[in-house]
């Protein structure tokens, strides 16, 4: 039932939601001012906001990270995934943000320090829905980059397994199952629980232009290449959840 | 009128120095950084081929301080290894190409540091 409205008039339910409105959207406001806050006190001491931190800094830089940059975050993650992390963080980088900070030599060659690794915090529960929310809302400036559609296509665990690991050597640092590959760079058997697919075809594509410091190599692809390596990470992916 | 003179051959000498220098040499200083953040992971922190992500590997990384194998690398060799990636040189493709992250002047600067690395007494 629809009620005729007088040009000029707001009608009662209408009045009731823009009130509402007005009290919400100072408090909101003030809610996502706080977030920022908060961000900025807990997160800026290991990760870079902002892409001036990393691109107005030397090479050196990348060897004093304590953690991946965030300034991208919201054309990165996946919402629900983020929040879940947050509240309860498990370790992605088998080697920490700085591999030789975490390093250390034997007789059997080099392996990893663990009792220098630092698990990550989890966020009281009340914070990480709006800490993820307030992550999901950095985005990248400079340029679109995220312009490559990702239409899934199917790939055999085998032939995507030699692609991932013999022809492009993504296994030299990334481990696509926790016994197999590198350790150096951040485990991909759950990127696609992670990460957006387009991100992950950018940065594929193009790492130095996200990360101009980023220890991951621009291996010149082609995009068929690139959406072949993410199909196989969705396979993984999907059997690891 | 004679400072105008001299403040215009000042900055033109400036410029010619410039010019007449071109870029800076090689660093190992440099190299050294660099060799720490995209080498090591697989060349091991004291360039022995033996990094934290060789377990899983098949075949070995380049042991940079074999000083008998590594003189008979040219310069040349080492530059387009680090720029192409191995499968440039016939090697794994497991060594990747880094023409897209490091500049020339700064696989210049690597070259210059696997030197010491290699055949040094500090490499050593």
């Amino acid at each position: 039932m629809f009620h005729s409205v007088r040009k000029g008039a707001v009608p009662g339910s209408l009045k009731v939601l823009l009130s509402a409105m007005a009290c919400w959207l100072p408090l909101a406001t003030a809610l996502a001012e706080d977030v920022g806050q908060y961000v900025s006190k807990s997160c800026a001491g290991c990760h870079a906001l902002t892409q001036a931190e990393i691109k107005n800094a030397d090479v050196s830089e990348r060897a004093r990270r304590k953690g991946p940059p965030l300034y991208y975050a919201g054309d990165k993650f996946k919402q629900k995934w983020l929040e879940r992390w947050l509240a309860k963080p498990v370790r992605l980088r088998p080697a920490g943000s700085f591999p030789p900070d975490h390093t250390i030599v034997t007789d059997d060659g080099d392996v990893i320090d663990r009792a220098t690794l630092k698990d990550h915090l989890a966020l009281p529960a009340g914070k990480t829905k709006l800490v993820a929310g307030y992550l999901m809302g950095l985005h990248m400036g400079d340029k679109p980059l995220l312009n490559s559609q990702y239409k899934p296509k199917k790939i055999s665990k085998m032939l995507g397994s030699m692609d991932f690991n013999k022809f492009k050597g993504c296994s030299a640092c990334h481990r696509d199952a926790a016994d197999n590959g590198g350790v150096s760079g951040p485990e991909l058997y759950t990127a696609w629980s992670r990460m957006q697919p387009e991100f992950l075809i950018s940065y594929i594509k193009d790492p130095v232009a996200w990360d101009v410091h980023t220890m991951m190599p621009d291996k010149h692809l082609k995009e068929k290449e690139i959406h072949k390596l993410v199909d196989y990470l969705k396979l993984i992916g999907e059997a690891a959840q | 009128m004679n400072n105008r003179i001299f403040l215009a051959l000042s900055s033109l000498t400036i410029l010619a120095n410039f010019a007449y220098a071109g870029s800076p040499p090689a660093d190992a200083i440099r190299g050294k950084t660099l060799y720490k953040i995209y080498c090591t992971q697989c060349h091991g922190l004291e360039g022995d081929g033996y990094g934290i992500n060789v377990a899983d590997m098949e075949v070995l990384p380049r042991d940079h301080t074999e000083t008998k194998e590594m003189k008979t690398r040219t310069d040349k060799d080492l530059f387009k290894a680090i720029k192409f990636g191995g499968k440039a040189i016939d090697k794994s493709v497991l060594m990747p190409n880094w023409d897209g992250n490091l500049s020339d002047r700064q696989i210049d600067d690597l070259v210059e540091y696997l030197r010491v690395l290699c055949c040094t007494k500090t490499g050593k």
